[in-house]
């Protein structure tokens, strides 16, 4: 391979980078800006409108904000790690968003076969995301360690057991998608629920789609299930000691991390760039895609609007008394369903690796 | 050449980050060079592409094991002076195994296993198969015997755990959820006429 | 059959759904902001805003430096000296209220006896300095010349009450 290749490759490769990440960061900003508005709304308030034209520059002001404040470092913190969390905990809610497909093109008709929109287009997608978004607890864990402070270290303590309880719940949702598409590859499982809604997943999945859903909340750390950050006996647990622009990146990677949510779970379920119906196709897949992950972002900032947070008992049995037996269950029964000789005929309806 | 490269890099950090964890007196940083060193070890795989291995190794010993790690040794209260008292004694022990392995691996790489005709031919065997589906018909037939042993090892050593830990208290009260979710108006609330 | 009704109602997540739909239905709602700058809620003549010293229609200051408000103040904001003036009546030399002690009360308002001292509507004087807020005789007589026709007005609306 000669150099001016190796540069060219390279250049693609950034690009390609680029025309992710710079989306999912100025997204990560509105989904703020429409967090305060929907929630406004829902409270019969107005919501922030003041800078801008209808305060859509208020994000920019905030960033801006943040980004002049002063970062206090606490005298007696780990200095290295308290600074290196927030970024660990960046690092892989935008990485994951590497193998996440976001349509198909043929670049205006210019390439001959179609492409998948992805920076890479990985055979184990699935247990990438998987194995990417549990890494970012370690940001949180090591934020609340190295701050030297109780309530960033039991707030800390908290969300791990959170996260680790429900993705067990989710790899386990996961695995029933699995079971159905044949495929660990994103595309790949699209492509299993291609034409109209009634292949869609969720039909045959719902309960899954709902366990997958709220723990992905859970994963997140969002508001039913926000006791990591409960104000009234933790402060902000992990970021208690946190303050301008490391403060800010940490809700960008919990802002990332609902992006991906959301986006897996409409790649998973709701048949990703499909449209629902065939002909719908004449709207581009990449529009149909980011419709369906903006409207589950909407239905997080919804929940978030109406729903009281949990108790810590509760969310734990949530997890493991309610959500783990339900996916275990569901995968026995889809087993079940795929090897009887007559009920395998319904259920391969919905799965494509069957001869 | 490229693949050389990034062989030596990933064994080369792999080797030094596991001297890390050894060498580094913070437990907390020990911990984070044993990740970094799964980091690499997953690098490995990937270079032989073993993606599936590798990208398991991230998500149980990376994604779960070290975090309980780590959570242990957040909670510990390490006491640096007795610790050094402390490891001077075990150096026997330690020396014994680290010669045993020397001993070891030098039998290995002398029995010819490991040539370096044998490693090119093994090397890339994973390229043409998806080895997510080969690594699971072959883990569901061959194997399968081993792979359920090993399933209810773990699930002795859950329950293990659960039961030796588990307390249960006959003055404490717990929470019915279903029943309380249950629970309609009508259970409880009586309407009583009272005379006047 | 109420089993499996309620089973439904469970795995369906009904009552979250309930609240969903309540909460989906006051997103369109009315909205009761105020947009500040621009709207304002009516204030009632009995607010207590910033204070003002008042005169007479003579132009001849109210305050007989009688110093009952100085006493009832429980922040303890208002400093008065007096003195003898040259046509044998007693004025105040200084009349000083800390506006950043004073807490709003109201108090000097119904001590005084001639109606000098008077909290107006005035809610808008925030400073970039604390000195700024230490008001001083000169200044409340200004605010009193000001705003004297809504003095006038709220303490005639609020008269029969009295
Ligand atoms: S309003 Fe109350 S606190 Fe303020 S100056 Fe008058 S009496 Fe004092
Ligand atoms: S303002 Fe009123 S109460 Fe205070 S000193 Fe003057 S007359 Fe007396």
């Amino acid at each position: 391979m000669a150099w001016s290749d190796v540069g060219l490759t390279t250049l693609l490769w950034v690009l390609e980078i680029l025309a992710i990440a710079v989306p999912v960061a100025l997204s990560v900003a509105y989904i703020t800006y429409a967090e305060r508005r929907v929630i406004g709304w829902v409270q019969v308030r107005k919501g922030c409108n003041r800078v801008g034209p209808h305060g859509l520059l208020q994000p920019l002001a905030d960033g801006l904000k943040l980004f002049l404040k002063e970062t206090i470092i606490p005298t007696n913190s780990n200095k290295l790690l308290f600074v290196a969390a927030p970024v660990i905990a960046l690092i892989p809610a935008l990485v994951a968003f590497a193998v996440v497909p976001f349509g198909e093109t043929t670049f205006f008709n210019v390439w001959e076969t179609t492409h998948t929109m992805a920076i890479a287009d990985l055979n184990v997608g699935i247990l990438y995301i998987m194995a990417i978004s549990s890494l970012s607890i370690y940001g949180i864990l090591i934020g609340g360690w190295a701050s030297n402070s109780k309530y960033a270290l039991i707030g800390a303590v908290r969300a791990t057991c959170q996260m680790i309880s429900y993705e067990i719940a989710m790899g386990f949702a996961l695995v029933c998608v699995l079971m159905l598409s044949g495929s660990m590859n994103l595309s790949a499982i699209v492509h299993a629920q291609d034409g109209g809604f009634w292949h869609w997943y969720i039909i045959p999945l719902f309960p899954m789609f709902l366990v997958y859903f709220i723990s992905g909340c859970a994963e997140t750390g969002r508001t039913p299930f926000d006791l990591i950050e409960g104000e009234a006996e933790l402060v902000a647990g992990h970021m208690v000691e946190y303050s301008g622009m490391w403060f800010a990146t940490f809700s960008l990677a919990e802002y990332g991390a609902l992006i991906l949510i959301s986006l897996m779970t409409s790649i998973l379920f709701l048949g990703g760039w499909n449209a629902p119906i065939p002909a719908l196709d004449f709207i581009p897949g990449t529009i149909w895609l980011l419709a369906k992950t903006s409207f589950f972002i909407f239905v997080f900032i919804w929940i978030r609007a109406t729903f009281p947070r949990y108790r810590y008992d509760q969310m734990m049995r949530l997890g493991w008394k309610v959500f783990l037996p339900w996916t275990l269950a569901w995968i026995a029964v889809l087993g079940i369903f795929t090897y009887t000789p007559f009920l395998s005929d319904i259920i391969g309806y919905y799965q494509p690796w069957r001869p | 050449m490229l693949e050389a490269g990034f062989f030596y890099l990933f064994a080369g950090l792999a080797v030094l980050s596991g001297a890390g964890v050894v060498l580094v007196r913070n437990t907390m940083y020990s911990v984070l060079w044993l990740i970094f060193c799964f980091f690499n070890s997953a690098g490995l795989f990937f270079l032989l592409d073993a993606e599936f291995i590798g990208i398991v190794l991230i998500l149980i010993y990376v994604g779960a094991v070290m975090v309980l790690f780590m959570f242990v040794i957040m909670m510990l209260e390490v006491n640096r002076e007795k610790y050094k008292e402390m490891s001077l004694q075990y150096l026997p022990a330690g020396a014994m195994i680290a010669i045993i392995l020397l001993i070891e691996f030098i039998g290995a790489s002398a029995s010819g296993v490991f040539n370096t005709e044998t490693i090119a031919a093994v090397g890339h065997l994973g390229k043409d198969v998806n080895n997510t589906v080969e690594i699971g018909k072959i883990l569901y037939t061959q194997y399968l015997l081993g792979f359920e042993i090993a399933a209810i090892i773990l699930l002795v050593a859950l329950v293990g755990a659960i039961v030796l830990t588990l307390r249960t208290r006959k003055d404490a009260k717990y929470q019915n959820m279903t029943k309380q979710v249950k629970t309609r108006r009508e259970d409880r609330v009586r309407k009583v006429r009272l005379e006047s | 059959m109420q089993m499996i009704k309620r089973a439904f109602k469970t795995w369906l997540l009904w009552e979250l759904v309930i609240g969903l739909s309540l909460t989906g239905r006051y997103m369109f709602r009315k909205k009761i902001t105020v947009e500040y700058p621009e709207q304002r809620t009516p204030l009632s003549p009995r607010f207590r805003g910033l204070h003002a010293l008042r005169r007479y229609d003579s132009g001849e200051e109210r305050c007989i430096a009688c110093k009952l408000c100085e006493v009832v103040c429980p922040a303890l904001a208002i400093v008065i000296e007096s003195k003898e003036r040259q046509d044998g009546s007693r004025r105040t030399t200084r009349y000083d209220i800390d506006l950043t002690k004073c807490i709003y009360c109201g108090l000097c308002q119904e001590a005084c006896p001639v109606d000098a001292i008077v909290e107006t509507q005035e809610f808008e004087y925030a400073t970039e300095t604390r000195d700024a807020l230490y008001y001083t005789k000169e200044m409340l007589l200004d605010v009193g010349d000001r705003l004297e026709a809504q003095i006038t007005a709220n303490l005639k609306a609020d008269e029969r009450y009295r």
